[in-house]
């Protein structure tokens, strides 16, 4: 009998602590497979953030290193100028990556740092319990914009990804999504794209996943899936952002 | 040369780097000089970092790489490393972290002072930890100390803290400079994460969820921290055999005072200095065993009395206690020093 689907070799065998519906385990999988699929396992470095992918390091089978709040990309770039010939990545929310870690990771990018980071925006503080994010959108309630996020009170979202795409050293910015079969698969090419770009030296890459938090967005997992096609990719548009390599190989 | 040359050029020949730091006077010609000297060096990383908290947590990366790491602030820039520093201990990584003390609280100024004693000894971030701090007096010390404080965090996996001033790092004296290590020949590092080949893979965290594993992780932290103040500790005494008044200071004022002492002894006084090195760990009992001579102590600090209290948890309520500082970026000269001392000792009737 033919083996059609199995455990990627670079995930360990621990099953995922996520809650029902979470983007997280659909993304430690795919990126599970990209590592196998490049042959990366053996040098490949990870950095966790603080949040709710902090326990990252228990399921993947590669060498990691936590990195405090924000500072995922500060750590990379040390990592990365330390090891030029492996390839390092950071996993971080949004309130990591768009909040308290903005600074480090602007800086990185107009540094053309050649790490590549995997940005989840689910527009809540998840593991703290669904406080209101940088990425929250206009009207979206939280445990911190009671009667939805209002400009007045609580300014308007960030989008990263978008000032990052601005930024002269960044090579790679692609936002998508894992709320469908077919936005998974473009979301695992994307990861696969932005480790080559690392590989080949162009500099900065990044992948934005809109990613759903059916918890703390109080909805079923098919409604989040949904909401993110409806609402939240109408705020944050899926797609390239930026690319300096003009590599037509992975175009979808 | 000037001090934060020499720290600078120790800190290469004991094989770092990798260099991350922020522009702060009065330290600002250590990352001058790390620019310059590693941009040579075809394995040397040099980045002007967008801010102090950036700076600690490159170290951080570098040091999970393997690599010597060091990054080096004042007072101010310092505060902001704190966070690193923290991580630096509970992920038991090795690092340098050089502070140049400014006059302080707040911006302060860039005047040289002692005022981060506590901040340095007590650990300064979050946590239950301590970092090895050891406090140089000279330019020759910057250069040793500096080249020494690499040996101790690898050997210890333990951020050390060089706690200079304003001043040691501007002032300019003849330096003996280390010998260049070779960096294949330092000692293996078994922990560090350079991608899983050929071996199990790694991680290196500080998050122990668990109360016991973290309390366990204390422990462990606790007992490396023991074998630190046994086997660490390190002072210099003078004119000690016939004092009567034993003077403590460290860093900058342990040298302004040994000028003060030699006037004193000119004139008679039989005043005596104990100067710790490493400030943690402290050396206590070194204290303690002098007040089977010597029955007083006068401590003297650039701050309001920080180091005041090793000495007295030291003396273990033997001994009397005067202390006599300057904050705020104030430098004494011998002379005045040598009045404020030597107006105690006769009001002691020592003498």
């Amino acid at each position: 009998m033919k083996k059609v689907f199995s455990r990627p070799k670079s995930l360990k065998k621990t099953p995922f602590h996520y809650c029902p519906g979470c983007g997280h385990s659909i993304l430690h999988r795919i990126i599970g497979e990209v590592i196998d699929e490049m042959n990366l396992q053996e040098r490949i470095i990870g950095i966790p953030p603080a949040g709710c992918a902090v326990l990252a390091y228990l399921y993947f089978d590669i060498d990691m290193g936590e990195a405090s709040h924000g500072r995922g990309a500060a750590l990379a770039t040390g990592m990365k100028r330390a090891l030029p010939d492996r390839i390092v990545f950071t996993y971080q929310g949004d309130g990591d990556i768009a909040a308290i870690g903005t600074a480090e990771t602007i800086h990185a990018a107009a540094r053309g740092e050649n790490f590549s980071t995997i940005f989840v925006n689910n527009g809540v503080y998840g593991m703290t319990g669904g406080q209101m994010a940088p990425t929250t959108i206009l009207g979206q309630t939280t445990t911190t914009s009671p009667g939805g996020r209002k400009q007045k009170r609580d300014g308007f979202p960030v989008n990263l990804s978008e000032m990052l795409a601005v930024a002269k050293g960044s090579a790679y910015i692609e936002r998508t999504a894992v709320n469908s079969p077919a936005n998974i698969l473009k979301t695992k090419k994307a990861i696969a794209k932005a480790f080559r770009i690392q590989a080949e030296g162009y500099g900065f890459s990044l992948i934005e996943v809109l990613s759903p938090c059916p918890t703390n967005w109080k909805m079923e997992p098919i409604e989040a899936c949904k909401w993110i096609d409806d609402v939240m990719a109408v705020h944050y548009p899926l797609g390239v952002l930026k690319d300096v390599t003009g590599d037509k190989r992975d175009a979808h | 040369m000037r001090g934060n040359h020499a720290l600078a050029e120790a800190a290469v020949r004991s094989g770092c780097r990798y260099y991350f730091g922020y522009p702060i006077t009065p330290q600002n010609e250590v990352p001058e000089y790390m620019s310059e000297r590693l941009s040579k060096l075809e394995d040397g990383v040099f980045i002007q970092a967008e801010s102090e908290i950036a700076s600690i947590h490159m170290v951080i990366g570098a040091s999970m790489a393997g690599g010597r790491a060091m990054t080096s602030s004042s007072s101010p820039g310092i505060s902001l490393k704190q966070e690193g520093i923290s991580f630096l201990a509970a992920l038991e990584l090795p690092a340098v972290i050089v502070n140049m003390t400014r006059g302080s609280p707040g911006l302060g100024n860039i005047a040289p002072a002692q005022s981060d004693y506590f901040q340095a000894t007590r650990g300064g971030g979050h946590g239950d930890y301590r970092t090895i701090v050891l406090g140089p007096n000279s330019c020759q010390e910057l250069a040793d100390l500096t080249y020494k404080a690499f040996d101790l965090a690898d050997e210890y996996r333990t951020p050390v803290v060089i706690l200079g001033d304003g001043m040691l790092g501007q002032m300019m004296e003849p330096v003996e400079l280390p010998p260049e290590v070779q960096i294949k020949k330092l000692p293996h590092k078994d922990w560090t994460l350079t991608g899983a080949k050929g071996r199990p893979s790694r991680f290196i965290r500080s998050l122990l969820l668990d109360p016991f594993e973290e309390e366990e992780h204390n422990w462990k932290l606790m007992r490396k921290y023991e074998r630190i103040t046994k086997e660490e500790v390190s002072w210099e005494t003078f004119f000690a055999d016939d004092a009567r008044l034993m003077v403590v200071a460290f860093g900058i004022a342990a040298r302004i005072a040994k000028g003060a002492i030699k006037r004193m002894r000119d004139e008679g006084l039989k005043v005596g200095l104990i100067r710790p090195i490493s400030l943690w760990p402290f050396p206590s009992k070194a204290i303690k065993e002098l007040t089977k001579k010597v029955r007083h102590f006068f401590v003297f600090e650039m701050n309001m009395g920080q180091m005041l209290e090793d000495v007295k948890l030291a003396l273990e309520g033997n001994g009397e206690v005067h202390f006599y500082g300057r904050p705020g970026g104030i430098i004494l000269t011998p002379l005045e020093i040598s009045r404020v001392i030597s107006s105690y000792y006769y009001q002691k009737k020592l003498g």
